[in-house]
């Protein structure tokens, strides 16, 4: 089953014990965190909505862009929280939960998949509907696996270095 | 103007899906994403409300755009799907995409006919 040293859920996992506790002594720094980064999001998917309007019966490229690149980003984004940045509190909060999270949306998704159909494109609406779902869960691989693979690429000669300094250490300490 | 509602909209709706997210993580404790599916379906039907309202452009974009957007999410519910699956965890993962979609669209739904209804 899930690896509970992983978060599942990437804005909030109560099986993680440093998550479970991260709103003590004060849940402040990470409300303020979650809630600037929403805004940034947010206001990233609004300039892209106003540049790119969705055209009556049209495919709604400014919201499947917004969800598609936020996908892949959460996947890096992940890749390094659990890897590189497990120390550091706030940079999920703010990245993931909030930046990410304002900037891609589940509503608007939905409720345009519907203004399609009602716009009378329902082949449009399906289409839309099955490629961002598609689209995210590919993206989102391909985050995580780009980000691990260079990571792991990244720490094998520091690897090799640590290696051979205890070795050497175990060496002259006999 | 338009762009300072949807930043206090915004400002507002992702801690609330923080806070909701941990409030129903607290009471089920499951492997399934609960908590992401709420405010994914809650977001949807308020989405589904205002859009058959004849709202304003300023509610619109304050409880909408902002609102409603940061509330609800594709990264989180797209990383959880790929993590269930990979997880070996698969009917979670296909379960996860059903009920959203089925719950996102349905909740919408709901929430334009019932907009429809007050407002005729």
């Amino acid at each position: 089953m899930t690896d509970p040293a992983r978060s599942v859920d990437p804005d909030v996992d109560l099986h993680i014990p440093g998550q479970r506790r991260e709103l003590s002594p004060s849940p402040w720094p990470v409300l303020v965190a979650v809630s600037a980064g929403g805004v940034l999001g947010a206001l990233a998917r609004y300039g892209l909505a106003e540049a790119v309007p969705r055209p009556p019966g049209g495919f709604p490229w400014a919201t499947f862009a917004a969800n598609l690149s936020g996908c892949l980003l959460i996947g890096v984004l992940m890749a390094l929280v659990d890897q590189v940045w497990s120390g550091r509190r706030l940079i999920r909060p703010f990245l993931g939960v909030g930046v990410l999270g304002g900037y891609t949306t589940f509503s608007t998704y939905v409720v345009d998949t519907q203004r399609t159909v009602a716009d009378g494109a329902p082949g449009t609406a399906l289409l839309y509907l099955a490629a961002t779902m598609a689209g995210a869960l590919l993206a989102v691989w391909a985050g995580t696996a780009a980000t691990g693979a260079a990571l792991a690429r990244r720490s094998r000669p520091a690897d090799q270095e640590r290696y051979a300094v205890a070795g050497q250490a175990r060496e002259t300490g006999r | 103007m338009t762009v300072l509602l949807v930043v206090l909209g915004a400002a507002l709706g992702a801690p609330a899906r923080y806070l909701v997210d941990r409030l129903v993580q607290a009471r089920h404790d499951s492997v399934f994403p609960w908590g992401t599916l709420a405010v994914n379906v809650a977001g949807s039907a308020l989405l589904g409300f205002l859009a058959a309202l004849p709202a304003s452009p300023a509610v619109t974009a304050a409880l909408g755009t902002g609102f409603c957007g940061a509330l609800t999410t594709y990264s989180t519910f797209s990383y959880e799907t790929l993590r269930l699956a990979q997880d070996g965890a698969r009917f979670y993962a296909l379960a996860n995409i059903t009920a959203s979609l089925a719950g996102g669209l349905g909740a919408a739904y709901v929430g334009m006919v019932a907009a429809t209804a007050l407002t005729t």
